[in-house]
């Protein structure tokens, strides 16, 4: 960012790169992808293809738009930081929204050590 | 020590301001500012996001009977033209970085503006009218009495809630590139400083990372290959 | 450099140039970009804010000394507790240190001209004003009664006052505090004078560092909470309407993401002052210097983790109960680090016991047992008896009032003499903090009583055999206002008529006492070039830390 200058060729790609990506993902709803079973869990293919394509998009963005690439360390901590900590909001408030319905009651330690017999 | 002779005896431009020693510390100074202030946009956004996962977990049917009544071609369009005016930004700072003429900059910062413009258009003339007409807001009109009703009004909810959200940071952001564009008419960027450029550059491909993650969560939920799951 | 101090002891304040005045009227100071300025007319604002608050409270505690209410309906109680809840934590805890002592003391404690963004910081000022003056509309028109804490149904769907106001006035204050937050962090990474390296910076930049790290990530997310709420109080589409699918849970859980970091903002600059405090007054090292500064951060960043312990009885669910009170009580081992280390430093230091020292030993005893209360609560059984009750309110009292507003106290008395060049009677301002004390405790002790004997909070009745216990809180409370008045007014008389301090009154180590008091509008004739650790107090009983 002091001074680097990123040559129009890469924006350029950049820019083509990210118009291909819009249209995989608009083309890819319109797929069956199927789902998979896990337990509690259930994940979406179409779901996670579509956010695999949103992500790839943003971090073009961010690196090469943004210069991220090419910015001191400080920059990329409070870009991570930022993300990282939308991650706690969701993953803790998940923890809650998402448990709410599930049976039975932890009963101390056979929660954490559920091997063992109380 | 005068401000005019300090500049005179250590050769400082006059765009550096008086808390700062060097041009360096002020331009590193701006760009950690707007970073941090995208942190918070980060968040800010990010509040809302989150709402809208815990409600699309817990009522997911709704939110793709909801996402189903939205025009995937609008969506796409918005997308495409927001990803060109983040390319005519980043030509417009490359353009005062290498030197280029003022009128250089001026073009890209007009084409990004009429891109822009460009997107809002889209949204507001042909998205939000037509869902205006169908009686999909919530809170002003909104008539839907099909499957899922109440929680397709949550998910409406969120949509005109989210996108008018990022529709005010965009016009938040023309005002900035106006702006940008009367100080680039001025002569005021060269080589060696176009921090405002690129400061606001920085916000404006923000605003369009937004909408890269708000087209397939609002539009593409459930996918589109007909009965959804 | 040190010529020039060596003068400034015969020449009095007003003679000399400094950020007092140098400009005059009134838009010199509306108008102004000087740090230094903006901390003051804070200070102004702040303070009125905290006696709004304290006038809500002493009409709380008049009312509660008879079992039925002796003063008001049960209705007013209820945006009594409110309006002082809203006033205290957004309008005066949040706010207090960072944007007065903060913002006076950052450039000038790292050697710097003035913050990285003046103009930002003179805005930020400008929107706590407009913050303050809709939460004040809102009282005056008739409060609100959904408790600081706006928790959804009520205050979505079926509170009859002034919900958006009130909400209004905070989401705007918000943005004050983001950009104080930005400011400092920015101030702090790029404009440190030569020399001065992260491990010598004093702990007060540290922990104002911190602090600005949870302004930045967790107030844009109560922005978002109070938006909600008024969209839905607006709107009516069922956000967090539960018959329409919303969950009034998702806003607390939106509220406390920032409101459990935001007890930390409260906290974490009064810290940094103890750390200050306590070396001058036993003038030694501290000791530990970069665990106090690690345990900072690391508060910071923890705090980010447990809101969730707000919210055990309220109806989350009690696996995600769990996570949250085994990380609740991780956060208290870097609180309880520093008060080992505060107490370290004390140990064989040569300790003198002026204002400024009283607060801070108040400060670390009250704060103690604030904090050991506080594992009483991270602790799932045990909350679930005592949420809801006086225990409560006692245990963030303890924090916030025998914590923050102390240390906050503590400051403005320590660099009282740097900010308008005048010494303060020090008999009375010790009188006064012995008045404080022992009004805190008689206020507050009783109340831990109450909590346990399962009196609940905001309520405007209770049962007469609570009686007694009410009555000596509310003799405490009277007690602790008249402590609260009396620095007002020597504090006030001292800007005129009290002696001239010297550059350095105390004795102490920091670049701000290597500056005339008042100071010049640009801080420093020369940036200074730092060759010193922190702390760097010389004597027979130093010892290594």
């Amino acid at each position: 960012m002091s001074g680097h200058i990123v040559p129009v060729k890469i924006y350029v790609a950049v820019f083509f790169s990210l118009l291909i990506l819009t249209g995989l993902t608009t083309f890819a709803a319109y797929i069956d992808m199927g789902m998979t079973h896990i337990g509690h869990f259930t994940i979406d293919w179409n779901t996670v293809v579509a956010l695999a394509i949103a992500v790839t998009k943003m971090l073009l963005v961010v690196l090469f738009f943004m210069h991220v690439k090419y910015s001191p360390g400080l920059t990329r901590l409070v870009v991570v930081a930022g993300f990282f900590w939308l991650a706690i909001m969701v993953a803790l408030t998940l923890s809650d929204e998402l448990t709410r319905g599930w049976e039975g009651h932890p009963k101390a330690w056979s929660t954490l050590l559920p091997f063992l017999h109380f | 020590m005068s401000e005019h002779s300090a500049q005179m005896v250590h050769g400082h431009s006059p765009a550096l301001v008086h808390q700062f020693e060097t041009e360096d510390q002020q331009r590193e100074a701006g760009s950690l500012g707007m970073w941090l202030f995208l942190a918070t946009e980060v968040m800010f956004f990010g509040g809302v996001f989150m709402a809208y996962i815990v409600y699309r977990a817990l009522h997911l049917p709704d939110f793709i009977q909801g996402s189903h009544m939205l025009d995937v071609k609008f969506g796409a369009a918005n997308t495409a033209v927001l990803i060109c005016s983040s390319l005519t930004m980043a030509l417009a700072i490359h353009a005062a970085q290498t030197g280029k003429s003022k009128s250089t900059i001026i073009t890209y910062l007009i084409l990004t503006m009429i891109l822009g413009a460009a997107f809002l258009g889209i949204k507001f003339t042909f998205e939000w009218t037509s869902d205006w007409r169908e009686g999909l807001v919530p809170g002003f009109h909104f008539t839907y009495g099909g499957p899922y009703a109440s929680g397709v009004q949550l998910f409406f909810c969120f949509y005109f809630f989210m996108t008018g959200l990022h529709a005010l940071h965009m016009i938040t952001g023309l005002g900035l590139l106006t702006t940008l564009t009367v100080m680039a008419s001025r002569g005021r960027f060269r080589a060696e400083y176009f921090a405002p450029l690129e400061n606001s550059g920085l916000y404006w491909h923000f605003v369009d990372i937004v909408w890269i993650f708000l087209f397939p969560l609002l539009y593409l939920i459930g996918g589109r290959f007909g009965g959804g799951h | 450099m040190s010529t020039a101090v060596a003068d400034i002891h015969e020449v009095p304040a007003e003679s000399r140039v400094n950020y007092l005045n140098a400009s005059y009227g009134i838009k010199s100071w509306l108008f102004t970009t000087d740090h230094k300025r903006i901390a003051l007319l804070y200070l102004a604002s702040i303070t009125f804010m905290f006696f709004i608050g304290g006038a809500a409270a002493v009409l709380m505690r008049i009312h509660l000394i008879e079992p039925q209410g002796a003063l008001v309906q049960p209705e007013t109680y209820n945006k009594l507790f409110s309006m002082h809840g809203v006033v205290m934590v957004f309008f005066f805890l949040v706010p207090s240190i960072p944007a007065t002592l903060g913002n006076f003391l950052v450039p000038m404690m790292i050697g710097a001209r003035d913050l990285a963004f003046p103009k930002l910081n003179l805005i930020s000022w400008y929107i706590y004003i407009t913050g303050a003056i809709f939460t004040l509309y809102a009282m005056i028109s008739g409060g609100v009664d959904t408790g600081w804490t706006f928790y959804t149904p009520f205050s979505s769907l079926y509170s009859q006052t002034h919900v958006i106001a009130t909400a209004l006035g905070v989401f705007i204050t918000g943005f004050s505090s983001i950009l104080t937050g930005l400011n400092f962090i920015v101030t702090i990474h790029k404009m440190r004078a030569p020399g001065m390296t992260w491990f010598r910076l004093p702990l007060f930049i540290w922990a104002m560092y911190a602090t600005s790290v949870i302004f930045i990530l967790g107030t844009p997310v109560v922005a978002i909470a109070i938006f909600l709420v008024g969209l839905e109080r607006i709107f009516h589409v069922g956000i967090f309407d539960p018959a329409v699918g919303g969950d009034p849970l998702l806003f607390q859980h939106l509220f406390w993401f920032y409101s459990h970091p935001a007890v930390y903002i409260m906290i974490l600059p009064a810290m940094g002052v103890i750390s200050e405090l306590v070396t001058c007054f036993s003038k030694k090292r501290i000791f530990g210097y970069s665990i106090v500064a690690f345990s900072s951060m690391a508060i910071a960043i923890i705090s980010f983790l447990v809101w969730g312990h707000h919210m055990f009885v309220t109806g989350q669910s009690v696996y995600a109960g769990l996570i949250f009170s085994a990380l609740s009580f991780l956060v208290a081992i870097p609180s309880a680090i520093k008060v080992f280390n505060w107490t370290s430093t004390l140990y064989r230091g040569s300790i003198s016991y002026e204002a400024p020292m009283l607060y801070a030993l108040g400060f670390i005893g009250l704060f103690t047992m604030g904090g050991l209360t506080g594992l009483f609560l991270a602790s799932l059984a045990t909350d679930v008896h005592l949420n809801g009750t006086y225990f409560i309110v006692a245990h963030f009292h303890y924090i916030m009032v025998g914590g923050a507003v102390m240390g906050y106290l503590g400051g403005i008395h320590f660099w009282w003499p740097k900010i308008t060049g005048r010494l303060y009677p020090d008999a009375w301002a010790r009188f006064a903090a012995l008045v404080v004390f022992v009004g805190f405790n008689l206020t507050f002790f009783p109340q831990f009583m109450l909590g346990y004997l399962g009196m609940p909070r905001r309520y405007a009745v209770y049962p007469d055999e609570f009686q007694v216990l009410n009555v000596m809180s509310s003799a405490g409370a009277s007690i602790l206002g008249v402590g609260y008045l009396i620095p007002l007014i020597y504090l006030v008389w001292s800007m005129r008529y009290g002696p001239a301090a010297g550059p350095n009154p105390w004795g102490a180590r920091g670049l701000e006492w290597e500056t005339p008091s008042p100071p010049p509008t640009e801080n420093f004739e020369e940036i200074p070039v730092v060759t010193e650790e922190a702390y760097n107090y010389t004597g027979a009983r130093q010892t290594a830390g």
